[in-house]
């Protein structure tokens, strides 16, 4: 288990505008600002960034992947994974202690900041998860696992109800992980509490492995079109 | 009236402390709560949806402006009468059983709300019997719904589907939205209209509550 200190996953004001829909070429005006401010201040004290990590080798990712059997024929990952250096499932949470504030604020009448705080821990969440990368490329490192040393290896992560890998797929990855051990828990629906959490697979290997082209079936209706920006990121 | 005008200017601003002092002086003024609220608050908030239509002003800003409106219409409370709330029609929303999102579904109640709408808001993990019996008691022309699960969307095709078995789709019209919702499922399970995002919904509403 990984406990990370809340300030340094702390997202920046323009990351928390941006996942409020604001066009990164405007600046907050004055009411704005302060909001933020405050939304940043709540996230600081009320987030409790956690992660869990368990490797597995391909055979038994294989299984896990397959899960209750409802992914798209073909998918990334399918042809990801075999070529991985190293699996690990995840899960990272920032804590229930913030969903239950946003879930306050709004009944309070006061959605503005719960909007922002909503967003600055949708923000925080993904920073926890890109702390957990470093942590493993890292380690990789240090355990000389594979080719980590090489100037192009990556630590990507994918999860279940993404890129074809159907959302009961966590059902397989809860069974193996159990993050429970860091306070989520899997709904009827494998909806994830707190709902601030990201699970799923972190892929080591060169970046060459985790290129592909988004044109399978399921890429049209895709609306956040993240496996673009996530290929592009470096170690 | 300038007071009123100072009122729509301060909320599109979000100034909330200034809308409630406002909001104060025109009632001492003796201004009929229900003309402050239609010609100052909701203009305001007129003024603030169509700028965000344009994009011209964001999220963040439609709160804000939503929060000053909340303080204003908390000091008109207490004086506005039955026949006051000129409300433009009643909508009943929530987030479908087994999905536990409602940020997106709040701000559509916070748009609608601002927009003049009476809403029933059902929180989340709602199930086809709680929207259909809500809006069939409490007469709602509309049920709005909203999933950002693929695994929880087919709970909206489980609301149509009762509102058709009981005989109220023709009085309750719906509208679906949610992160993977789109045009063609909200086709293809019979609903009356798709809101691809708060705004549009509000949109939406407008269309078929008419």
């Amino acid at each position: 288990m990984f406990e990370i200190p809340a300030a340094e996953i702390s997202p920046s004001e323009k990351a928390v505008l941006r996942a409020m829909g604001v066009p990164s070429d405007r600046g907050p005006g004055p009411g704005v600002e302060r909001l933020l401010e405050e939304a940043l201040e709540e996230f600081r004290a009320k987030a409790e960034p956690r992660g869990i990590v368990a490797d597995v080798d391909a055979r038994e990712f294989a299984e896990i992947y397959e899960g209750a059997g409802g992914n798209e024929p073909s998918s990334p990952l399918l042809t990801i994974f075999p070529r991985a250096d190293r699996l690990m499932l995840f899960a990272v949470t920032v804590g229930a202690g913030l969903s239950d504030r946003i879930a306050a604020l709004f009944d309070a009448g006061r959605p503005a900041l719960g909007a922002a705080l909503d967003a600055a821990a949708s923000e925080g969440t993904e920073l926890t998860g890109v702390r957990l990368d470093r942590i493993v490329l890292e380690e990789a490192l240090s355990q000389n696992v594979a080719d980590a040393a090489a100037p192009d290896i990556r630590v990507l992560r994918y999860s279940p109800g993404y890129c074809g890998w159907n959302i009961t797929g966590q059902r397989a990855l809860f069974d193996t992980l159990r993050p429970g051990e860091i306070g989520i828990r899997l709904t009827e629906s494998c909806l994830m509490e707190p709902l601030k959490s990201i699970s799923g697979v972190m892929v080591t290997g060169p970046a060459a492995i985790h290129e592909f082209a988004d044109d399978y079936p399921f890429c049209s209706d895709c609306t956040t079109k993240s496996c673009k920006t996530r290929t592009r990121s470096t170690r | 009236m300038e007071i009123l005008s100072q009122i729509a200017s301060e909320l599109q601003r979000g100034a909330d402390d200034e809308v409630r002092t406002l909001t104060k002086s025109a009632l001492e003024q003796s201004l009929e709560a229900g003309v402050i609220l239609e010609e100052g608050l909701l203009a305001g908030m007129q003024v603030v949806g169509e700028r965000f239509r344009a994009h011209e002003v964001f999220l963040p800003e439609v709160l804000l402006a939503a929060r000053a409106m909340h303080a204003g219409v908390e000091i008109l409370e207490p004086h506005l009468g039955k026949t006051d709330a000129h409300s433009r029609g009643k909508v009943v929303i929530g987030t479908v059983q087994g999905d536990l999102h409602d940020i997106g579904k709040n701000l559509v109640g916070i748009m609608l709300s601002g927009a003049g709408f009476e809403v029933i808001d059902l929180g989340k993990d709602v199930s086809p019997e709680q929207f259909v019996e809500t809006a069939r008691d409490s007469g709602a022309d509309v049920i709005g719904m909203s999933a950002l699960l693929t695994t929880t969307m087919p709970g909206m095709k489980k609301v149509i589907a009762l509102l058709k078995e009981r005989g109220l789709d023709s009085s309750v019209r719906t509208v679906v939205g949610g992160a993977p919702v789109t045009e063609k499922y909200a086709r293809e399970i019979g609903a009356d209209s798709y809101g691809f995002d708060a705004a549009r919904a509000v949109e939406c509403v407008k269309e078929l509550v008419g």
